[in-house]
Formats: structure tokens, C-alpha cells, sequence
């Protein structure tokens, strides 16, 4: 039953990917493109947790056409997008979210392209005082004596 | 000649971040090995905290049961979802019926089957079912955070779930997991 | 007897490899011409036997030697010849040994066109070369050897992976390794200056064509996976921020920031250190790449945990190999001489912008791919999927590409940013015009500014170009005579951009798609996003080694026939599984993109998309990886060609 579909790195370097099997039906899809607009948004921040790196609606796992079906249901029950997420992390916890949560856990990782940038600009700093800094530009004056001496 | 030096520590960065990344990589890969890091193993919600509110209807000639059943009945007990188009159920049916057999109260719930594939697959591998309920659209299972079949809960005397095993039980998971936890839960 | 003698020419590569790790880097560190001398001959003599070795292999696939272990797992006779071959590498052992071989045409090449290198940086890039080379090895020939034999043997193979039955994806491999592999040749350079203790011109010089060289090889690999994801997976997406993308995606980043740092080395002698470390980082992580997505970490299927040995093997050569490069970097780098002095504001300090936020790029990415990891190190398991990336990376993007298009225009040196921008405006105010107009038209913030930034990139590329011929401000015939007379180098660079803007435009473009799911009965006709779709028949096609259920379907737009499709689902009776073979009908500005689904009820499911500029996401690629090449045949940058004029750059 659990089929990790995803990811046939079959040798070293095949891109991940998994056989296209089944597609969902079109009968899962809410008649109000609106709504189904939404409940895609939706599903694609959830992952198909059965699969490797997958979201639930690229998924053609049963359990992520399960997921599907519910989130369908609760946008048109009228639930908010925040409290169908939150359904979803009180069963399957934050491992679901393909976007994980703001906490203590994930500040390195929310955090990582200010690090990245804090450290290029303080390598930079630091390699700057190490060399002498480039002569000043010459003056308006220094330039016409220059020219005047070139002459 | 010290700037030298102090510039060599500077220059040591590129390194700490490469040990600090193989550190962490080595200590998986070893974690993975003594078989405490399994990267397709998925933590459970249910752990610690009782069991999701149901009430499911009867694989006849069982009676369906809810969770208040369950907490009422004999405790510490499982609660296993199975199916009968599921291969690793079929192997796991011997581990249960050894542990029925040790007199632990096993709460069969069949995941999106037919009533009579159900019945077929219980008279074929035996119940070690103290009662069979229906899933039958899985919205249980969900409530439960299933990702699959089998699953087996073992739910504490206060009703409280402490173990969520994914896959089918063997006769070793069953002696090197299941029955010490239940021996500890008394 | 075949697979023996390939197991022989292993085994001589081995030693060959060994000698040439030890004897050149002596000579060069002794001064004795005879010792530097063998390590051209023995990288030859390696290249040579690994040739035969793998010719061994590809040779027991044809004849379907099924005693060898390896051919009678991945190959069958009912297989097309091609496939059989492309099966060699379509696992575990033989993609090794084809990085292995990859590796030591590397080795070749530099002992082959490296003869204008003075002997001693020549000796010591073989040698470090020869010290990779006799790892990984060493490693095929004890833990992964390709030709063990079975008894008794089958009678038929295993075949390979129906998903690997692929054209795209067969020829993947090569190109890719070649990508990742080439960048041993930088590496090697950068650990040879690190022992000689110096970095200069020349230097920057001879690293960088091979350095495009092998950038230009992973553009195509990231670009052909990429595209075969597109029409294998048949849900039209490309890019997946999966952890096997995203371990091409990293050497690729550092890769393109160590091709312009070489520039700024070649220049200017200036940020030595810093391309230094790039040549071995974009090493480490094209080894990361190769190496560590198998450990089964990263959730992968074939992984090295199931073998322990295999693993602790390869890990202990990375560490060998990164590590012990860091470590000769941590110690040596101080060293160098200090490095030519630039303004902030000027094509230098451009080209640092550039690094920064490349690098950064590849942090994120490598950050994003890595944290599941580190999190499980805490008993915490999470996911980060493409939303993060997203969020993250688009930030970034942003300056990378307002950047891309002022750097070229910039003076070295010292520059003022004002009239290099005044030289833009025109690219600018073109830009800025398609992005309004794409927002008011369709209401699409993301395909506006996808679409204003591609106008700026492929605009802004060109801007240098108009600069340098004068356009406008001399006669055009002037102008005329002046482009010609330019050289391919800078035509080179300024195509590679506009690539890069192409790619954009087809990622704005896509974000633009249209698909929808749909049942229907032969003979029925959907009307959907401007065409209409008739299945007109369904059928069976045996093939090769599979059967395939076809769908013929018929594209009409304004009552005119567009196309007749045959999108179908291939079933491999060997393996007892079935593909998806998409129909994608394009004219570059849309693909019409189908893919059949099963049977419900005497309908075929379909699933339809026309996914707008889609060809253009790879066709950026191709033109980035053109430019590459433009520049590689510039006669200056050319390899060997710094010999005549290189005596002037070496420092006193």
C-alpha cells in the first residue's frame, strides 16, 4: 500500500521522478473554478505523505486523492484555507506542510538566505581591510594639470 | 608572521562547515545502520494523546465499536487496521494471532474493503479480532493519521495511544516491540 | 573472457592511476623534469584502459552475456541494441565506472591540450587529478565491480527500469557526468596553485575554458533532466526542487560563480583566494552530488545503506578528497600574494555582487535540501518542498538578474554606476513596457515581472554589444563593420544572458499553463483553452518490449487541424509495469501537452495542458550553454592558446 513513488534514482544521477501511472479522475474536480483554484492552492502546500517529495495534487497515490477529496469537501463547506492546513497537521503533523512553519526548529532554515548574504557581506568587509584601498580619483585640478602636462 | 596565522583560522571556515556537514551526515548514516533512523519512518500524532473520537459500523457477525469501546474494554490493547487486498496484512495475520493467543485484545478495523473480501480474508488468515469494524471510506484512518495498511496502535490503560507501528507486525517486532511495551503498560 | 579482460584493464587503470597520483607531484616538488614527465603518458595509459574497460562492459551488454552480474540485472535480450548500451550506466556499478571514465577523459584532455603549461603546474594538476582518479577507482574495482560474474547465469536479464527506456533520459548520464566530472579539471588547478603557492593570470586564464567547458556539459544535463521530468511525468511540470535536482542544481550555481571569477583572476588578478575556493567547492558539492544522494539519506531508492562497506568507502574518499582540499586551502591560501585592488562600483565589484548572491542561491538551496536532515538529528521530521524555494530563492533572483544586465556595461576598475544605467534605459523602458502591459492585459503579477525581467536580461545582454559597436552614434555601416570585428568571446557572453533571460520568459510563461482533466468517450470532442480535442480512436501498438495502449486524438483550432496526437500508456511485460508516453505537440510559443490515463467506464481519462512558452525554459538553457561554447572557440580564451602570450602575465 505505501508506494514510495517518487524519486527512481535508479543510478546516480537520473532526476527524480516517478512513473505517471493513474491520473486523477475528473470527477474529483469542484465544478466552481474558484473553489477548485483554492483547494488546488491548498493541496499543493500539502505533501502527499505516502510519496517522496510530492504534493498531494500531483500525487496519484489513493491516499492523496483521499487528501484531495477532503480538502474539496471542507472549501466547500466553506473552511478556511488556515483551518483545513491545521486539520491536516493535527493527523499527520508538520511533515505534511511542504512549507515548513516559522518556529525555533526552522530559523536556520527560514533564516538561511540573510545568513547567506550576512556572510558574503562580512567576507567582503573582511577582505576589503585587508587590502589597501584604491587611490582616490584625481581632483578637477589634478586632472588639469594632467591634461595641461600631457599636452 | 600572527596575521598569517590569524588569517590560516579565517581560512579554516571553509573546512568547519564541510566537517560540521559530514558530522551530521555521518551521524545519520550510523543512526541509520543500528536501525534507529529510518528515513521513510513517520512519526505519528496520535502518540501521547487519546484515541481520535469514532464510531464504525460492524463487520457482521462483529458488533461495531467507537472509541469509548474501545476505552472501555480490557486495557492496554491494539487497534489494528488491515485490508484484505493488502500483501504485508496477510503476513502480519500469524504475529496477531500469536498475540491473540497471549490473550491481548486486538480492535480489527478493515480500511476501504468490501464486506465480503473482508470476510473472506478473515476466514482465509484467521480473526485474531476481539471486534471487526468497517472503514469502509477510510475517513477513520485519516482521523487516526494513517499512511497506510497495516497499522497497529497500542493504546495504554487510560486510553492514551503509545505506539504507532506502521508495516506489518513479524514474530520479532512482536516480541522486541510489542510485548515489552505491553508488559510495561501492565 | 571479454568481461575478464575488462576487469584486467580495471586493474591497470588502477595502477596506472596510483603512479600517476604519486610520481608527477613528486617531480614538480623535487624539480625533476623525468617525474613530471610521466604524468601525461600515464594519464593516457589510463584513459586508455578505462576505454577498453568500459568498451568490455558495453560489449558483454550487446552479446547479452548474462553471467555477468551486472548485464543480467539491468539488460535484456528483448531490449533495443540502444538501450542495452545505455543500460551499462543505467546502474549502480557501471555509472561509477562511467564517472571513473569520465574522470579520466578529463585527465587526458588536460595531458593532451594542457602541452602549453609550464610542466611543473602541468606535473602537480595530473597528479591531484591522478589522486581523485585512483580513489573512486580503487573503489570500482573492490566494492562496485561491474564485472562480477553469476552462476549459473540466467536466461534472460532482469532489463533495466522501463523509465530508463528513454532516449532523453538514457543519453542524461554522459552529458551530466561530464558536467560534474569536468569540474575536476578547476579543482585540479586550484589544488596545484594551492601547492605551488601561486595564482595569476595565466592561471585564471587556463582554468576558465575548462571551467565553460564543463559548465556548458551540466547546463545541457540539468536542462535535458529537466525536460525529460516535463514529458515523462505527464503533469507538466519541470522543475521539482527534489533533492536529486537540487544536487545538480548546487555545482551548477557555484560553477557559473566560478566562471566569472576566473574572469575578474584573468583580468585583473584580483579575488584569487575566493576562485580557489569555488574550483573546490564546486568540486565538493559536484562529488556531494554524485555520491551522497545514494546514501539513502535523502530518501532515494538505491541507496549505499544497504551496503555498508560501499558506503563508509565512498564517504571516507569524499572526505579525503573535500576535506583534505579545504585543509591544503586553510593552510596555503593565506599565502597567496594579495589580489589586485577594485571600487565597490565597477565590473569587479559587479562580479563579486554576482558571487554573493550565487552563492547564497546555492546556501538556500543546499540549506532547503539538507534540513530535513539536520531536523531529523533532533527527532523532528518536516518537509521543505517548493514553496520554500519559492519564497526563498525568488528574493534573491531579483538583484541577480537587475545585476546581470548593469555588470557587463560597468567599467573595470572603478566605474560610475549613473552612466552605465543611462546605457540601459532603453532595456529598462522596454522591459518596464512588456511588464505593464502583460499585468493590465492578463491580470498576472508573476508573468509580468517573469516577462519585464526576461525583456531586461536578453535586452541588457545585448547593451554591452551596442556599446562597443557604437550603435547609432556613428554611422551604421560603421556599426556594421565594428560588430563584425568583434570577438566571439564577448558575443559569447552576451548570448549566455540573454539565455538565461529565454529561460525566464518560459518560467513566466508557464506560469501561465492551462491544464484540465477530462473523460471522454471515442469520438468526443472537449473544447479547452482555445482548441478543440477529439478523440477519435483507441488501439493497441505492440512494441519492442512493451505493448501500448494509444490514444489518436485530433487538435483543431478556428476549425483548422492542428495536429493528430497519439499520446499512450506503454506496459512492460518483463517488469509489469507502464509508462506514460505524453504527446507534446509544440511551435516553441505553446505545447499542447497530453497525457492518456486509464479507462473508467468506456471513457479515457485525459489529461490536457497548453503550457505557454514551455520549450523556451530548455531553449534558454541550450542558448546559455551556446553561449558557453562561443566562447570556448574564441581564439584568446581557447585552451593551450595562452602558452604564446602567457610568459607575459607570470609575475616576477
Amino acid at each position: 500500500m505505501i508506494r514510495f513513488r517518487l524519486v527512481v534514482a535508479v543510478f546516480l544521477l537520473a532526476l527524480a521522478a516517478g512513473p505517471a501511472w493513474a491520473l486523477s479522475s475528473p470527477s474529483e474536480m469542484l465544478a466552481n473554478p474558484v473553489l477548485e483554484k483554492r483547494a488546488e492552492a491548498i493541496g499543493m502546500q500539502l505533501r502527499c505523505v505516502v510519496c517522496q517529495n510530492e504534493s498531494i495534487e500531483q500525487s496519484d497515490a489513493t491516499l492523496a486523492a483521499q487528501f484531495r477529496a477532503i480538502i474539496r469537501r471542507r472549501v466547500t463547506e466553506g473552511w478556511s484555507d488556515k483551518r483545513i492546513m491545521d486539520w491536516m497537521v493535527q493527523r499527520y503533523g508538520t511533515f505534511i506542510l511542504l512549507r515548513p512553519p516559522f518556529d525555533p526548529m526552522t530559523w536556520i532554515l527560514w533564516g538561511a538566505p540573510a545568513i547567506a548574504l550576512a556572510v558574503g557581506g562580512v567576507a567582503i568587509v573582511l577582505a576589503r581591510r585587508r587590502h589597501p584601498s584604491l587611490p582616490e580619483p584625481l581632483s578637477v585640478a589634478e586632472r588639469q594639470r594632467l591634461a595641461e602636462l600631457l599636452k | 608572521m600572527d596575521a598569517i596565522i590569524r588569517r590560516r583560522l579565517l581560512m579554516l571556515g571553509p573546512l568547519g562547515i564541510a566537517a560540521a556537514g559530514s558530522g551530521v551526515f555521518w551521524a545519520l548514516m550510523l543512526r541509520m545502520q543500528q536501525g534507529k533512523y529510518d528515513p521513510h519512518a513517520l512519526q505519528s500524532m496520535l502518540v501521547g494523546k487519546p484515541l481520535p473520537d469514532f464510531t464504525l459500523p460492524g463487520q457482521t457477525p462483529s458488533a461495531g465499536f467507537s472509541n469509548t469501546d474501545v476505552n472501555r474494554g480490557k486495557l492496554p490493547a491494539l487497534v489494528n487496521f488491515f485490508a484484505s487486498w493488502c500483501i504485508p496484512c496477510v503476513e502480519e495475520s500469524s504475529a496477531l494471532d500469536e498475540l491473540a493467543r497471549q490473550g491481548v485484545t486486538i480492535w480489527g478495523i478493515a480500511y476501504k474493503d468490501k464486506v465480503a473480501a473482508t470476510a473472506g480474508f478473515l476466514t482465509r488468515y484467521g480473526d485474531p479480532y476481539h471486534q471487526v469494524a468497517r472503514d469502509a471510506d477510510g475517513r477513520t484512518a485519516i482521523n487516526f493519521g494513517l499512511y497506510g495498511v497495516p497499522e497497529t496502535y497500542v493504546v495504554d490503560r487510560t486510553g492514551i495511544v503509545r505506539l504507532r507501528y506502521a508495516g506489518g507486525l513479524s514474530s520479532d517486532s512482536v516480541r522486541d516491540t510489542i510485548l515489552p511495551l505491553l508488559r510495561k503498560l501492565g | 573472457m571479454i568481461p575478464e579482460l575488462g576487469h584486467f584493464a580495471l586493474a591497470l587503470a588502477v595502477a596506472l592511476a596510483a603512479a600517476q597520483a604519486v610520481l608527477p607531484i613528486v617531480g614538480a616538488q623535487s624539480r625533476d623534469p623525468r617525474l613530471m614527465a610521466a604524468g601525461p603518458a600515464l594519464a593516457v595509459g589510463q584513459l586508455i584502459s578505462l576505454v577498453f574497460c568500459y568498451g568490455c562492459l558495453v560489449w558483454s551488454a550487446v552479446v547479452n552475456d548474462f553471467s555477468v552480474y551486472d548485464v543480467a540485472m539491468n539488460s535484456s535480450s528483448t531490449e533495443p541494441l540502444f538501450y542495452r548500451i545505455t543500460g551499462t550506466w543505467g546502474n549502480h556499478d557501471g555509472s561509477i565506472l562511467l564517472w571513473c571514465l569520465v574522470l579520466s577523459i578529463c585527465g587526458g584532455a588536460v595531458a593532451l591540450f594542457g602541452r602549453g603549461l609550464p610542466s611543473a603546474l602541468r606535473a602537480r594538476v595530473l597528479g591531484v587529478m591522478g589522486i581523485v582518479s585512483a580513489g573512486f577507482l580503487l573503489f570500482t574495482l573492490t566494492a562496485s565491480n561491474p564485472f562480477r560474474r553469476m552462476w549459473p547465469p540466467p536466461i534472460q536479464g532482469a532489463a533495466i527500469n522501463p523509465l530508463l527506456q528513454d532516449p532523453g533520459l538514457a543519453i542524461h548520464p554522459p552529458i551530466l557526468y561530464i558536467g560534474y566530472v569536468g569540474f575536476s579539471i578547476p579543482f585540479a588547478f586550484a589544488v596545484a596553485a594551492l601547492l605551488e603557492g601561486r595564482v595569476d593570470a595565466t592561471w585564471g586564464r587556463w582554468v576558465r575554458p575548462w571551467t565553460l567547458a564543463a559548465w556548458c556539459f551540466l547546463t545541457c544535463g540539468i536542462a535535458l533532466g529537466s525536460w525529460w521530468a516535463y514529458y515523462e511525468l505527464g503533469w507538466g511540470g519541470f522543475w521539482f526542487w527534489d533533492p536529486v535536482e537540487n544536487a545538480s542544481l548546487l555545482p551548477w550555481l557555484t560553477g557559473t560563480a566560478l566562471l566569472h571569477c576566473a574572469i575578474v583572476v584573468e583580468k585583473r588578478e584580483a579575488l584569487k583566494t575566493w576562485t580557489v575556493l569555488l574550483a573546490i567547492a564546486t568540486f565538493s558539492l559536484s562529488l556531494c552530488g554524485t555520491f551522497m544522494v545514494r546514501s539513502g539519506i535523502l530518501n532515494s531508492v538505491h541507496s549505499f545503506a544497504v551496503d555498508p562497506t560501499q558506503g563508509v568507502f565512498i564517504l571516507t574518499l569524499l572526505a579525503i578528497t573535500i576535506g583534505g582540499s579545504l585543509a591544503l586551502f586553510a593552510f596555503r591560501a593565506p599565502v597567496l600574494a594579495a589580489s589586485g585592488v577594485f571600487a565597490p562600483i565597477s565590473r569587479e565589484g559587479a562580479l563579486v555582487l554576482n558571487n554573493v548572491l550565487l552563492c547564497s542561491l546555492c546556501a538556500v538551496v543546499f540549506t532547503g535540501t539538507a534540513y530535513p536532515l539536520f531536523a531529523a538529528l533532533f527527532h523532528v521530521q518536516l518537509s521543505v518542498g517548493p514553496p520554500y524555494f519559492h519564497l526563498t530563492v525568488v528574493p534573491l533572483l531579483v538583484p541577480l538578474f537587475l545585476a546581470m544586465s548593469v555588470g557587463p556595461v560597468l567599467a573595470w576598475k572603478r566605474a560610475d554606476l549613473a552612466p552605465a544605467l543611462l546605457r540601459l534605459w532603453w532595456a529598462g523602458a522596454i522591459a518596464a513596457l512588456i511588464g505593464i502591459g502583460t499585468e493590465l492585459g492578463l491580470h498576472r503579477a508573476f508573468a509580468a515581472a517573469g516577462f519585464a525581467g526576461a525583456a531586461w536580461l536578453i535586452l541588457g545582454a545585448f547593451a554591452e554589444l551596442v556599446e562597443r559597436i557604437r550603435l547609432f552614434r556613428i554611422p551604421l555601416g560603421a556599426s556594421w563593420s565594428r560588430l563584425r570585428a568583434q570577438r566571439l568571446g564577448v558575443w559569447g557572453g552576451a548570448i549566455a544572458h540573454a539565455g538565461m533571460g529565454v529561460t525566464v520568459a518560459g518560467i513566466a510563461g508557464m506560469s501561465l499553463a492551462l491544464s484540465t482533466i477530462v473523460a471522454v468517450a471515442p469520438g468526443q470532442t472537449i473544447a479547452f483553452g482555445g482548441y478543440q480535442w477529439t478523440l477519435l480512436a483507441m488501439h493497441d501498438v505492440p512494441g519492442p518490449n512493451y505493448t501500448a495502449q494509444v490514444a489518436d486524438l485530433r487538435i483543431m483550432r478556428d476549425g483548422r487541424q492542428v495536429a493528430v496526437v497519439h499520446p499512450s500508456l506503454r506496459t512492460f511485460g518483463q517488469q509489469h509495469q507502464t509508462v506514460t508516453d505524453t504527446s507534446i505537440q509544440t511551435n516553441l510559443l505553446r505545447d499542447l501537452y497530453i497525457a492518456l490515463g486509464g479507462e473508467q467506464g468506456g471513457k479515457v481519462v485525459l489529461r490536457l495542458h497548453v503550457n505557454t512558452l514551455a520549450a523556451f525554459v530548455w531553449l534558454g538553457a541550450l542558448v546559455m550553454a551556446f553561449g558557453g561554447a562561443l566562447s570556448l572557440v574564441d581564439r584568446r580564451l581557447r585552451v593551450g592558446a595562452p602558452a604564446r602570450r602567457g610568459v607575459v602575465g607570470v609575475p616576477a
